[in-house]
């Protein structure tokens, strides 16, 4: 004590140093004064609203997403990011749940939203998120309609509806090109949820400007929720088709390759726009049953430097479980609010929004050219490849970059598997 | 589109029918006797459905083999679900009932739900991509299977209720309420033996459903709405309707697939219900109410 006083009082640097310290800690506790928002902000964890069927017909798509989510936190905050902390609404699988949860998470104090994998779903609390003023951050949804309302606060980096068939279609071609082969008739069966729905309608509309070279003989519908969809595929099977196109989600995607098998009807190649066919659960259901199948999807793409980390973290929490597009698209929605949270140095929506405007990330991991948003709040860099099914695994046969397979066209016939 | 596609639907949805009836008939005979409304009956199936699973997935069990000790599992749960927890309710008002009843099912929804996730789980028996070919007609072997165990089981219980002494006990529980009282039985006995055989019956439908769609534990839910569809149709109370009706549902079905387009078939269910209730409110077999 007698050492430091002696210090202060006596010498000419030791006068200078006084003054010094004096202005260094007078600037320093004036910046404290003038931001204590952000000191606050960055302090606290961004709370984050995740809403997701995780109960319902929908929800092993939901748990799927909410796996995504769950293993963020600790990569982002090993990546640096701030930290986020999870308020998790179930949306049972229903739009009026959805709404009434999403306005609840929001009372409740959440400061951004991320979900809801269903686009019916998914639109009401873009509804409830505008209407707030509250950031949403869509992780998986296709239905184009969600970005095209000009809202201010919903922001998706998924790909919509029309960017999916855009690419499915020019894929194709690439396709029929390098099997040799150009289906002239196809029979288009698809769920009638409002994913579904959006797929079917694009595909009426987009068709004629991708100038396709086969014709829909035959558009079959069913309900999400269908137990049994034998007299689908008896319709299907009667309109005898070159190749057979779907939409379909998982559940379905099961219950129709067992019924081809058991009308003895092995589709000479059987395209997938969308999920399904290409799950985990899918493949272990069915074995080699599995096999075949060629889906156009978004996807991860193994070239990214955070695949690897996020499939490590995947098979580290849930054993048994591969990566998957719910887990990819989960986990960049909050990567985007981790980002954005972290520019704004606050957790004002109104701050957080214009930071997500501003997004541009490229290192992600979805095919595609990183995540940033334009004008709609829609992320147009994102892009679908094409795999297929094999012996238990994924391959890729699109795009070049990615390809590691050559298609198999057609397909071995379900009857001669043994 | 050619008359073979026309076989081939009815006759599947004839034999998924058969099973849809067995189902409906275990809520058929716990309304007629007890006069309890099972909001929880579709649940109850699915308990039903995950102990096939469970079963088969850790001992290989078929679903065939596990019909009689599964309906067992779960007549013996009938009998104590009623005897702890319905018959107290016997006496209060029915939205009493029907609340007790819709919070049994949501507890097996989500409990369910917790024991086992939301993946579909299945049952991949030795032939369960076998179809037989009749002609045009290609008859799947599951359902097939799970359609003749349901009439074997429905004849069970036909001749249950009608040459036993305990199944005219039951009927005499129903008949009259006041009058079985008086001539000595013991009606809380025999209305906790009756909701366990229509718990049983159910058992019986579920591990036969296993063999032809997979099981979640929100499927519940649509089985309980499925099996009013039924009763109503075919005549609540009544035996043989609700395998008239589940018959006539899973027909219908099919066919309004064909014709019309999948994803509006169970609107066509439903229309059958609209029709029956308008034209024949007390169901297809029911007798009328007095």
């Amino acid at each position: 004590m007698g050492r430091m006083m002696n210090r202060t009082v006596t010498g000419r640097n030791s006068m200078r140093f006084d003054r010094r310290s004096f202005v260094a800690g007078a600037a320093a506790g004036a910046a404290v004064l003038a931001a204590p928002a952000i000191l606050r902000a960055q302090g606290s964890p961004l709370k984050v609203g995740v809403l997701l069927p995780r109960s319902g017909f929908e929800a092993g798509n939901g748990q799927e997403c909410q796996r995504g989510i769950d293993i963020a936190p600790s990569i982002l905050q090993s990546l640096g990011y701030p930290e986020l902390s999870i308020m998790n609404g179930d949306t049972e699988s229903s739009v009026d749940v959805a709404r009434e949860r999403a306005e609840k998470l929001i009372s409740e104090g959440a400061q951004l939203l991320i979900g809801a994998f269903d686009s019916g779903q998914t639109t009401v609390i873009a509804q409830v998120a505008e209407q707030k003023g509250i950031p949403f951050v869509v992780n998986v949804a296709a239905a184009s309609d969600i970005t095209e309302q000009g809202y201010k606060f919903v922001f998706r980096s998924f790909p919509t509806a029309p960017m999916v068939l855009s690419d499915a279609f020019i894929i194709q071609k690439e396709l029929f090109a390098i099997t040799g082969i150009t289906p002239k008739t196809v029979v288009y069966l698809h769920i009638n949820d409002t994913f579904g729905t959006a797929m079917a309608k694009g595909i009426v509309a987009m068709m004629p400007k991708f100038d396709m070279p086969y014709t829909i003989v035959d558009e079959i519908t069913y309900d999400p929720q269908a137990r049994d969809l034998s007299v689908e595929v008896a319709k299907a099977k009667a309109a005898n088709p070159d190749a057979l196109i779907v939409t379909t989600r998982l559940n379905d995607s099961i219950l129709m390759t067992r019924e081809l098998i058991k009308q003895r009807w092995t589709p000479a190649a059987i395209l997938s726009i969308g999920p399904g066919w290409v799950e985990d659960p899918y493949l272990k259901t069915l074995g080699k049953y599995s096999d075949g199948p060629m889906i156009f999807n978004p996807w991860a793409d193994p070239n990214k430097k955070l695949t690897p980390i996020l499939d490590a973290a995947i098979a580290k929490a849930y054993s048994g479980i591969g990566l998957n597009a719910y887990h990819v698209y989960s986990f960049e929605a909050m990567l985007t609010a981790a980002d954005a949270f972290k520019r704004a140095g606050s957790a004002d929506p109104k701050a957080l929004a214009e930071a997500i405007r501003t997004t541009n990330i490229t290192d992600n991991c979805s095919i595609g050219g990183g995540i940033s948003f334009n004008a709609k709040g829609q992320n147009e860099k994102s892009r679908c490849g094409l795999f297929q099914n094999r012996g238990g695994k994924q391959v890729v046969l699109a795009p070049k970059a990615a390809a590691n397979a050559k298609p198999e066209w057609p397909m071995t016939s379900y009857l001669s598997r043994g | 589109m050619s008359l073979d596609v026309y076989l081939n639907v009815a006759v599947a949805g004839v034999l998924t029918g058969l099973v849809y009836g067995l189902m409906a008939l275990g809520l058929s005979v716990i309304f007629g006797v007890v006069r309890i409304v099972n909001f929880a009956h579709g649940e109850m199936m699915s308990i039903a459905m995950y102990i096939a699973v469970v079963l088969f997935s850790t001992l290989h069990l078929d679903p065939l083999i596990m019909l009689v000790p599964i309906a067992a599992v779960m007549f013996v749960f009938g009998y104590v679900l009623q005897a702890g927890l319905i018959n107290p309710f016997i006496t209060r008002p029915e939205h009493s009932q029907f609340l007790l009843v819709v919070a049994l099912a949501i507890i097996i929804v989500n409990a369910l739900l917790i024991i086992f996730g939301p993946d579909a789980r299945t049952v991949q028996t030795s032939y369960a991509y076998d179809s037989f070919e009749l002609g045009p007609i290609i008859i799947d072997a599951s359902k097939l299977y799970a359609a003749a165990a349901a009439i074997v089981v429905t004849a069970a219980l036909f001749g249950f209720f009608r040459f036993t002494l305990l199944g005219k006990a039951i009927r005499a529980c129903a008949d009259n309420y006041t009058g079985a009282l008086v001539v000595g039985l013991n009606v809380k006995h025999l209305y906790a033996l009756t909701f366990a055989i229509g718990a049983a019956c159910v058992g019986a439908a579920g591990t036969m459903m296993t063999l032809i769609t997979d099981v979640t534990p929100a499927l519940g839910p649509g089985y309980t709405l499925l099996a009013f569809v039924i009763v109503i149709t075919g005549g609540l109370g009544s035996m043989p309707g609700a395998l008239v009706g589940g018959v006539l549902i899973g027909l219908t079905e099919a066919i309004a697939g064909v014709l019309f387009t999948p994803s509006a078939k169970s609107m066509f269910a439903f229309g059958i219900l609209v029709l029956v209730l308008l034209f024949r409110p007390q169901g297809i077999l029911g007798r009328r109410l007095t």
